[in-house]
């Protein structure tokens, strides 16, 4: 699979001189989904705990990213420190609620969480807007000195970038006894214990870090889409991302961008096909995945092994 | 001798069951201390406790002076206290060189600084660098043994870690025990005498959770009472 | 009293909200607690016994039964025929059963859409109670005192068949220790047929009980999903008093989401935090360890 990420790059940098401007902020969202999908990924696949929780973190940075925006600065770099911090603050706040729970429980309470937040931004409107959402964030330029981002080009182009460093960045870490660490508690918790390593702590950075990428993504949702409702952040989105991960190959963060593509891709698709059916549609989706994804995983282990 | 490992009116109840009695043990930094007796006799119970796998009803324990009753196992994992568990349990998903580093990396200053010695394990124990998954039970016993010792611990517990091995593979467990240093205290359990018998400074007689007899492998082996107490069980 | 009077009303709602959460919540302890699995569409099976209520729903007595008869049949089957299409799923794959409940919620959730409209619809409940009770000086619903007093003789019965029967005793070993069930040479596919099938009924029997409370509308599954997830987080799973811990959990959800709106309209969200947040810190360790699989 490792040579497909040369060509991959490639086109995504070359896709907004081919593709028009609508195409491109949709592209835009994607990579910024995909993001998010990443930090699924992270927990999911990495550290064994199932999230469907991850839009909670996105909400809260793409909030605080976008007051930030409305009220005082417009530099990109400013608006992404604040959507981590924000987002990483959110996820060591729930760190309690989440960091004993495993498995279908963990799955469960962050949920609960995801939906809460849902409900607190529809309900908080004088800083969300409530469902009406959140409009007028103005364009941001990267850095002091640097022009506006005022084309979808330039906006899809900064999200490529940002993207691409944060996931280097992970991908990195994750190499390293950072990774191996995780993938220790993922694999067997009480041996990692036997052996010294404060499981618990390790699982609680994870969490935060995995806050701190959904939080920085949701600072570039203001940049790339320019609004925010509610809706943003929703269950089916959770589900969606999830989906996206598995498809990915669960343990994959760059698989997770690809089967995020994948998954909205199919969902446009599918919504175009038969208007109005589009959920009808997408719930099938889901259930045909659940069906032929084992199966694929278990043929394409055999044909490598 | 000063003692690695003290034990003080340890017990542990399972419901009505009581694994373990008020059961008192001293062993000295280097000794090597085989725990025996009949299935049933709380031998386990009494590692898990130590390694602070499961907590007492009643008493204390301390490693090297400290008390750490109340410590959960990955602390007294950091004080040096080992184990090499019944069933081998590597983390499939990381290679072998990776298992024995990750396992080592808490007592040896993080995982980078642990590699060179966990490769020389690795190459000591004759083990293919391959993911843990792949291997066959008697290399992930060697694997098991290597992960143990990457932690450079000061007390070793060994469950029955000559279960199911083969001639050879018990030889090569055998000496490997052996040429342990004395840094290293042991406290085995184990069903083959022979293999306690070459190796025990002093065995300790464990029966119904009571506490039998301690000594010498000759005054056990010529002790009627112990004789009596597995004689009895077996009947 | 007249500090408390203005209350009186919210805090009866909430005790009638948390009644209803308690029986759908219970559905999703079941599932999730004997046979594992996060039932992703348990509110769309609250919704369909809904909808049966609304679509029945005459002002009669016998329409309510009706309905209360074809709902819990109807949700039922739903369960049961979730718990076939999970049948080709591995137990412990939570990842791809949450992806399939999921997908049969949003395809359902859809479908039920297409069939009743995207409006909330109107449900009527029977002449008889259909009006006022004067009640210390105020005036209160009368179905919903008729429902706090089916709802609560409901989580008696429970009560009673989770302490007192063999089936009960069986569920609650099953959700103290998962393994258990499979030890005991119980077929697994009917462990979970059973449970789905026992959890949609449930489902069905609150949703038709309970849409003159939370109606049938494009939102209604979603809503009880959230409420009753939190009603599960909240109530834990600490053995024995599993059925009554849940039962406080409902009602104290109850009381947020009614009284604590009345007292602080926009704060219910972050009250359902703050209510998590310390429960589940107040818990230690220990008692959510019980909870792992691990």
């Amino acid at each position: 699979m490792r040579w497909l990420i040369a060509p991959a790059v490639l086109a995504a940098v070359a896709a907004p001189w081919l593709a028009d401007p609508y195409t491109t902020a949709t592209l835009a969202r994607i990579l910024v989904l995909g993001l998010v999908a990443a930090s699924v990924a992270l927990l999911t696949g990495v550290a064994g705990l199932p999230t469907l929780g991850q839009t909670a973190p996105f909400a809260a940075g793409a909030y605080a990213a976008a007051t930030l925006a409305l009220h005082s600065s417009s530099v990109g770099v400013t608006q992404l420190l604040m959507g981590a911090s924000v987002g990483a603050a959110f996820a060591a706040l729930t760190t309690p609620l989440v960091v004993y729970a495993r498995g279908v429980v963990f799955l469960m309470i962050t949920l609960a969480i995801g939906e809460l937040v849902v409900t607190a931004a529809s309900r908080w409107r004088s800083v969300t807007g409530g469902t009406d959402g959140l409009a007028g964030m103005p364009s941001p330029r990267p850095l002091w000195g640097l022009p506006i981002l005022d084309t979808d080009r330039a906006r899809y182009l900064y999200a490529l970038a940002v993207v691409g460093v944060v996931l280097c960045v992970v991908v990195l870490l994750l190499r390293g006894p950072a990774g191996m660490y995780l993938r220790g508690c993922r694999d067997d918790e009480a041996r990692m214990r036997a052996s010294g390593h404060p499981v618990g702590a390790y699982l609680a950075i994870a969490y935060i870090a995995a806050g701190a990428i959904a939080g920085l993504a949701g600072s570039l949702l203001v940049t790339t889409q320019q609004y925010l409702s509610p809706a943003d952040f929703g269950f089916d989105v959770a589900a969606l991302l999830l989906l996206g991960v598995v498809i990915g190959g669960a343990g994959s963060v760059v698989g997770a961008i690809a089967g995020t593509a994948v998954v909205l891709a199919a969902r446009d698709w599918l919504s175009g096909l038969l208007p109005g059916r589009g959920p009808l549609l997408l719930g099938a989706l889901f259930i045909a995945a659940a069906y032929v994804l084992p199966r694929l995983r278990f043929m394409l282990r055999r044909v490598v092994a | 001798m000063r003692a690695l490992l003290a034990v003080d009116a340890l017990s542990r109840r399972y419901g009505s069951l009581v694994a373990l009695d008020r059961i008192d043990l001293r062993i000295g930094e280097g000794e090597r201390h085989a725990l025996i007796g009949p299935n049933g006799a709380g031998k386990t119970t009494l590692l898990d406790l130590v390694a602070g796998a499961a907590r007492p009803d009643g008493g204390r324990i301390w490693v090297a002076g400290r008390d750490v009753t109340r410590l959960g196992p990955a602390r007294r994992a950091r004080l040096g206290v080992g184990r090499i568990h019944q069933r081998p349990a590597a983390w499939p998903s990381l290679s072998t060189l990776d298992n024995i580093a990750v396992a080592g990396a808490r007592r040896c200053g993080g995982y980078r600084r642990t590699l060179p010695a966990a490769r020389q394990l690795l190459s000591a124990h004759g083990l293919p660098d391959v993911t843990a998954a792949q291997l066959s039970h008697g290399q992930r016993r060697q694997l098991e043994i290597a992960m143990a010792l990457a932690g450079r611990p000061r007390l070793l517990l060994l469950d029955e870690p000559a279960a199911g091995l083969s001639a050879v593979e018990f030889s090569q467990l055998s000496a490997v025990l052996r040429d342990l240093p004395r840094t290293v205290t042991v406290l085995l359990v184990e069903h083959r005498l022979d293999l306690v018998y070459a190796l025990a400074d002093r065995v300790t007689v464990l029966r119904d959770g009571q506490h039998v007899a301690t000594g010498t492998p000759d005054e056990i082996r010529a002790s009627s009472t112990v004789r009596t107490a597995y004689a009895e069980a077996v009947i | 009293m007249n500090q408390v009077d203005p209350y009186l009303i919210p805090a009866l709602d909430g005790v009638a909200y948390g009644l209803l959460l308690f029986v759908v919540a219970a559905g999703l302890v079941l599932s999730f607690g004997v046979a594992g699995i996060l039932n992703l569409a348990h509110g769309t099976l609250y919704a369909i016994g809904a909808y049966v209520a609304a679509i029945l729903s005459d002002g009669s007595w016998l329409a309510l039964l009706l309905a209360l008869a074809v709902g819990v049949g109807a949700a039922t089957a739903g369960g049961a025929a979730l718990s076939g299409m999970l049948a080709p799923v591995p137990r412990g794959d939570h990842l791809t059963q949450a992806l399939l409940t999921f997908g049969v919620a949003l395809a359902g959730g859809s479908l039920l859409v297409m069939a009743f409209g995207a409006e909330n619809l109107p449900v009527r409940v029977p002449a008889t109670v259909d009006r006022p009770v004067d009640l210390a000086g105020h005036a209160y619903a009368g179905y919903r005192l008729v429902f706090i007093a089916v709802a609560a003789a409901l989580a008696l019965a429970l009560h009673a068949v989770v302490t007192r029967t063999r089936a009960g005793m069986l569920v609650r070993a099953a959700v103290d220790d998962p393994d258990m069930v499979a030890c005991l040479g119980v077929n697994p596919e009917r462990v979970r047929l059973g449970v789905l099938a026992a959890s949609g009924a449930l489902a069905g029997a609150a949703g038709v009980l309970g849409a003159p409370i939370i109606g049938p509308g494009p939102s209604t599954a979603a809503t009880v999903l959230l409420l009753s997830l939190v009603v599960v987080v909240l109530g834990g799973r600490n053995g024995h008093s599993s059925v009554v811990a849940t039962l406080v959990a409902a009602l104290a959800v109850g009381q947020i989401q009614t009284l604590g709106v009345a007292l602080a309209p926009t704060a219910a969200p972050f009250l359902l935090f703050a209510a998590m947040a310390a429960v589940l810190a107040a818990r230690s360790h220990g008692l959510i360890r019980r909870w792992s699989p691990a």
